[in-house]
């Protein structure tokens, strides 16, 4: 890790950075997807780096998310290192027979001799009032597809080294970008290139009352309450997992065995969702440990809603955090 | 109007050196003699499910046969004898049909990717692997092959047109064999040659008969310089016809006549070749005689070869998952390598 001067950026900024990087270091490194290129992305996020890098490098691709992730797969067995972008991650359906059944394979149906190290980018998550489809949180449907890592980042910082680790991992990764997140965060990111760990959750704010554990754009949304709730002098620890797959079961466990209370915290809808796999292993890991049941704060059961005035319902705010916690406080 | 279908053999031309021509009759040999190995293998117990080729030879050996030593196949399942022609060992492709995971990992230097089950997921990797060699400053071309059936779905449409628009050096190879395992061509797509669709993308379609080795292994070579020459895709419709079921388990008598199949068998591309082979005095019954017994004596060899092999580990089931294992795998992983359940150590 390069830690030079950090200068505060937001996450559109460093994600940008990352690649602009990647790409000058490695030159197997493309990418590629819907409108990269001479738009720069729909969210500005590959803004300039045509320009900078050539249309072999960084180019548009037809409108076809299952072609562009068989591209990826196959440019990625002849040895690159592609960045595929989906424009959302609701759009990711059409490309899950590629996921599922090629992507996260290969390295096991060829017995190690071809891995796939592909990354893919796609914006997910709502709070910023998209369109039908635009605000899906399918990040359980990827941490469910056999061979594939899942890597949600919550910060600016965390971004760009992360990204970069993704691109340099020998396998198919899943980089989720909350976009509530992308203009709306601003942090300090060190200049240059680093790399931080895939694989590891973190604890972002110690408190021995509950465990909240969550990741990407609910991470804001967990601090926002711990604020809240310190002020009524209850002192919650906040996990992000950030990885989803290879999941850290280790600190996920200490966290909650520190505390006994958990409160899981996730935007996708509740049922199957990856809060659950959370619970799920609370419970076979830490049950002695527990002094009042595992609590979900998710969507309903039901498609996100493209209905701007009551979306803020559906999407776990720091009040419906504060609910739960209660509950398992009350327990 | 109609296109051309592209043959010679009915025509009496034979436009190949003898060196050429026997090479492609011996594989193509080679590959029959496989296929019915396998099928008896299959009911012996001693192979899993198998998916025929026979008939289909000319297609795949011809394909095959066309590419250069750098060039990559992109196979659907039915595709042993492209695998055979292409160089994976007869004992790899046994353990692969025997769902032995030494099967599964095709020896370095083949220049192969292993079978597809999904239908056409293949067709747009096969673009990305042919622009990863342009990438490379390798000239190297990719073939890719589907059935007809293959090409209702969505990933055929999406991996053509991007081929097309990234001008990607790839041979689509379509096998139409007239059947989507029952379902008749006819009910499949309302066009009449899947070659007529090239045009919408803007690449060539071609249709050869697909029973003629002469014709597949020319227009298949034509596909080959172009592609290599930077001029883009091709896709080869090659016209002819399973005489096996779809898989060992399927049963072909329920959807297709005794009349249909014998007309077929009649045009089989290993006789029709060998005919011409005759006709010119390149071939006669001594060297098919001394051939079988080149293959018999390859065959038995290989066979042993797979079946030495020991049986596969429990703890393979996780290993590979990842470059790295990660917990969960490792885990398991270690249970697995005890003779253990992983709910027992969890």
């Amino acid at each position: 890790m390069v830690a030079e001067r950090a200068r505060v950026l937001n996450m559109v900024q460093a994600i940008n950075e990352a690649l602009d990087l990647a790409l000058a270091r490695d030159e197997r490194v493309l990418v590629f997807g819907e409108d990269v290129g001479r738009l720069g992305g729909v969210f500005r996020v590959t803004e300039g780096l045509q320009a900078k890098h050539g249309e072999a490098r960084v180019f548009d691709t037809p409108l076809a998310e299952s072609g562009i992730l068989g591209l990826a797969i196959g440019l990625a067995m002849g040895g690159m290192r592609p960045v595929a972008e989906i424009q959302f991650a609701g759009f990711l359906y059409p490309a899950l027979d590629q996921i599922l059944s090629h992507l996260g394979r290969w390295r096991h149906r060829s017995r190690g001799r071809v891995g796939l190290p592909v990354v893919v980018r796609a914006p997910y998550g709502g709070g910023v009032h998209t369109p039908e489809q635009h605000a899906d949180s399918p990040e359980a449907l990827l941490a469910h597809a056999p061979g594939v890592k899942v890597v949600i980042p919550s910060s600016p910082e965390r971004a760009k080294g992360l990204l970069l680790a993704a691109i340099e991992d020998e396998d198919p990764v899943f980089f989720l970008e909350a976009i509530k997140l992308y203009r709306g965060s601003r942090a300090e990111v060190p200049e240059g290139y680093y790399t931080l760990p895939l694989g590891r959750a973190r604890v972002v704010r110690e408190g021995g009352a509950a465990t909240l554990i969550g990741y990407g754009g609910m991470v804001e949304v967990m601090l926002e309450a711990a604020e809240v709730a310190a002020k009524e002098g209850v002192e919650v620890m906040v996990v992000d997992l950030e990885t989803l797959v290879p999941l850290d079961e280790d600190t996920l466990l200490e966290a909650v065995r520190e505390t006994g209370r958990a409160v899981v915290v996730y935007e996708a809808m509740r049922t199957g969702g990856f809060g659950a796999e959370v619970a799920a292993r609370i419970a076979e890991g830490a049950i002695d440990y527990l002094q009042a049941p595992v609590v979900r704060v998710a969507g309903y059961d039901a498609p996100y809603p493209p209905f701007s005035a009551i979306e803020h319902h559906y999407r776990p705010s720091a009040k419906r955090v504060l609910a739960a916690l209660r509950r398992v406080l009350t327990h | 109007m109609k296109p051309k279908v592209v043959q010679y053999l009915d025509k009496g031309e034979f436009p190949l050196g003898e060196g050429e021509a026997l090479a492609l009759y011996r594989a193509m040999r080679r590959a029959r003699f496989f296929d019915e190995k396998a099928v008896t293998l299959q009911r012996q117990g001693r192979l899993g499910v198998y998916a025929p080729f026979m008939g289909q030879e000319a297609a795949q050996v011809g394909v095959a046969l066309a590419l250069g030593e750098k060039d990559f196949v992109v196979p659907s399942y039915r595709e042993s004898a492209l695998l055979l022609a292409r160089g994976l060992p007869i004992h790899t492709l046994l353990l692969y049909w025997r769902a032995h995971p030494a099967g599964w990992r095709f020896p370095e230097g083949v220049r192969a990717v292993n079978p597809y089950i999904p239908i056409a997921t293949q067709i747009p990797q096969a673009v990305g692997l042919a622009l990863a060699g342009r990438y490379r400053g390798e000239d190297w071309v990719v073939a890719t092959s589907i059935g007809d059936g293959g090409t209702s779905e969505g990933d055929f449409h999406e991996g053509l047109n991007f081929a097309a628009v990234f001008n990607a050096p790839v041979l689509f190879l379509v096998q139409n064999n007239g059947y989507a395992i029952s379902v008749p061509r006819a009910k499949q797509m309302r066009v009449d040659y899947i070659a007529r669709r090239a045009e919408g993308y803007g690449m060539p379609g071609v249709v050869v008969d697909g029973n003629d080795a002469v014709a597949v292994y020319l227009e298949a070579k034509k596909a080959v310089e172009r592609a290599r020459k930077g001029e883009g895709p091709t896709l080869l419709e090659a016209l002819t016809y399973r005489l096996a079921p779809h898989t060992t388990s399927d049963d072909p008598s329920r959807y297709r006549t005794r009349e249909e199949e014998e007309t077929w068998r009649a045009k089989d591309p290993l006789l029709r070749f060998r005919r011409a082979l005759e006709a010119r005095g390149l071939w006669d019954e001594e060297r098919e005689g001394e051939l079988l017994a080149q293959l018999e004596e390859e065959f038995a060899r290989e066979l042993a070869l797979a079946d030495s092999v020991p049986e596969p580990r429990p703890e393979e089931i996780v290993e590979h998952v990842y470059a790295e294992m990660g917990p969960d795998q490792r885990r398991a992983w270690e249970a697995l390598r005890q003779g253990r359940h992983v709910e027992e150590v969890w």
